[in-house]
């Protein structure tokens, strides 16, 4: 892990050595084993496997339906596993969901800071639920605010704000209580090239200062090849193929794109695997980029 | 203890801090209740055939409107929790560490604040057609209190249903088809004695008619409680906290 620890450490260290299957090295921070979620007789997540080592930035790819969504929600708690288990840093997201829930912070596929509010105050309701404390929220919230460079708009009502700008509130305030995991679930859909690269930056810039692990979801190869070191390309609820954006090039041959990777494992998934919901999301989040 | 104090307090904040941007609401808020005093209780009051004791039909049934105008408000609460869920906010509010008790408490707490409003209006109102309001400050703050404790009923009654539900469309439907029986099955402006057995039956077992009998006694002068003060806030404090335990179970679930 190459990040310093220039300020608070991420709260509570990963409990070295409960995750089980360590198998001698590093525990991986979250890691999921024979994961399986039904809805009625659809099977969202099919005998799913993971790793995701600790300090990496780890992209989820598949079409639309391929259990991407699912499986952020199981990890993040939000969703109990029909059956199998998962771990974030060592700690069961079934079992100890409290704890687990300390220690991740989670950006759903929405924009989804509150309109009505101004983006301090945003974070002023979060930096209050993780419990910050007094001394600390005022300071730490002004320091998110700069980094993701709001400052200016912090007593602007966020319906205001624009896509791209919602998206760094949303960072900014994802980082109050300095996770040790991050969870993204399509962090930059919907947004204009330049604000997702500003998003890019400020996810790695996050991961360099505060060492977090981040685990995002995508289907676009562009954002998988730029930031991710580990992918897993995600088919039917399983993972169908795992490695470094380069090495599964390589294995296509000279010349391949994550775009052929892609193509080559999820086959015609893209006309099959979208469901409504998704449709309706991805439209909904259109709708609020205007 | 403390820890789950604060973050209700902070669900509640951000509720009450939404308004102070956006106070229009609460104005348009008041029209309705408005007209049922002004119209429905003016015409009404002629009749004399509605046995209200010592009281004029006006000061019998302001309680009965003030509670209804906290009902309706409160009944439609859930759409918002539905809202959020679509918009993913409520996604981030369930990702936190705060208990699930928390976060409906802290909902709870919002819309008896937010219902406060509409007694502000109502008794301005009130006094213009010269209804007889106790204007004491142990009697103002009771009504406060009810008010605060009904819209906290009906409004973490209305997000258990939203969880159910889980789709505007639905929600709306069974909200318009809930509100009418609650008013009606209640003494809101007519008095137990009045209804046939099988109806008082179920205002017995509506919160609304416990809310009505103690606004009844601290609101207007003269009126007096059937059932007693201890005994509505009694059964109104039962209702809410068994409903913000169900609340809290079902919370979870508006998101699968």
């Amino acid at each position: 892990m190459e990040s310093v620890h220039e300020r608070a450490p991420p709260c509570g260290e990963p409990a070295a050595g409960r995750g089980s299957g360590a198998e001698g090295s590093a525990a991986p921070a979250v890691e999921a084993v024979r994961l399986v979620r039904r809805f009625g007789p659809l099977t969202a997540v099919d005998d799913l496997n993971l790793r995701v080592p600790t300090g990496s930035i780890f992209g989820l790819l598949g079409p639309n339906g391929a259990g991407k969504s699912t499986t952020i929600k199981m990890l993040t708690t939000l969703l109990a596993p029909t059956s199998g288990s998962a771990h974030v840093l060592g700690f069961d997201v079934a079992r100890q969901s409290i704890e687990v829930r300390r220690r991740i912070g989670y950006i759903p596929q929405l924009l989804s800071a509150d309109g009505s509010l101004t983006g301090y105050e945003n974070l002023l309701v979060f930096a209050k639920l993780y419990d910050i404390r007094r001394a600390e929220r005022a300071r730490r919230i002004r320091e998110a605010l700069d980094f993701m460079g709001l400052a200016d708009a912090a007593d602007t009502l966020v319906r205001r704000y624009s896509g791209g700008m919602i998206r760094r509130l949303e960072i900014a305030q994802s980082m109050l209580h300095r996770p040790a995991v991050l969870f993204l679930d399509e962090p930059t859909v919907g947004l204009d090239p330049v604000a997702r690269h500003t998003v890019w930056a400020h996810l790695r810039d996050l991961r360099r200062q505060f060492g977090a692990t981040i685990l995002m979801t995508t289907h676009d190869m562009e954002e998988a090849d730029h930031l991710c070191e580990v992918v897993a390309i995600m088919h039917r609820g399983r993972v169908v193929a795992l490695g470094s954006p380069a090495d599964l090039k390589v294995t296509l041959g000279v010349g391949a794109t994550l775009d052929d990777v892609f193509v080559h494992y999820t086959g015609a998934a893209f006309e099959e695997g979208a469901q409504y919901q998704d449709v309706a999301r991805g439209r909904r989040t259109a709708r609020r980029l205007g | 203890m403390f820890v789950f104090l604060r973050q209700t307090l902070a669900v509640a904040e951000a509720e009450i801090r939404k308004l102070r941007h956006d106070p229009m609401e609460l104005l348009t808020r008041a029209i309705q209740p408005l007209l049922w005093l002004v119209v429905f209780g003016r015409v009404f009051g002629r009749l004399r055939e509605i046995p209200t004791g010592e009281l004029s039909y006006l000061d019998f049934m302001a309680p009965g409107i003030l509670a209804q105008s906290v009902l309706f408000i409160a009944i439609f609460y859930g759409i918002s929790v539905i809202w959020e869920r679509d918009l993913g906010i409520l996604h981030k509010f369930l990702v936190s560490p705060a208990s699930r008790v928390a976060l409906v408490s802290g909902k709870a707490l919002s819309a008896g604040v937010r219902a406060m409003s509409q007694a502000v209006i109502i008794y301005a109102v009130a006094a213009l057609m010269k209804i007889h309001l106790r204007l004491s400050v142990g009697a103002v703050l009771g009504v406060l209190a009810s008010i605060a404790l009904g819209a906290a009923i009906f409004s973490t009654f209305s997000l258990a249903v939203a969880c159910l539900v889980k789709t505007r469309e639905r929600f709306m439907g069974i909200g318009q088809v809930l509100t009418m029986p609650l008013f009606f099955a209640s003494n809101a402006i007519y008095p137990l004695a009045m209804m046939p057995a099988w109806l008082r039956g179920l205002a017995a077992a509506n919160p609304l008619t416990y809310q009505v009998d103690a606004l009844r006694e601290l609101m207007i002068d003269g009126g007096r409680s059937l059932f007693g003060l201890p005994r509505d806030f009694a059964v109104e404090a039962i209702v809410l906290v068994a409903l913000i335990g169900l609340g809290a179970r079902l919370y979870p679930k508006i998101i699968t």
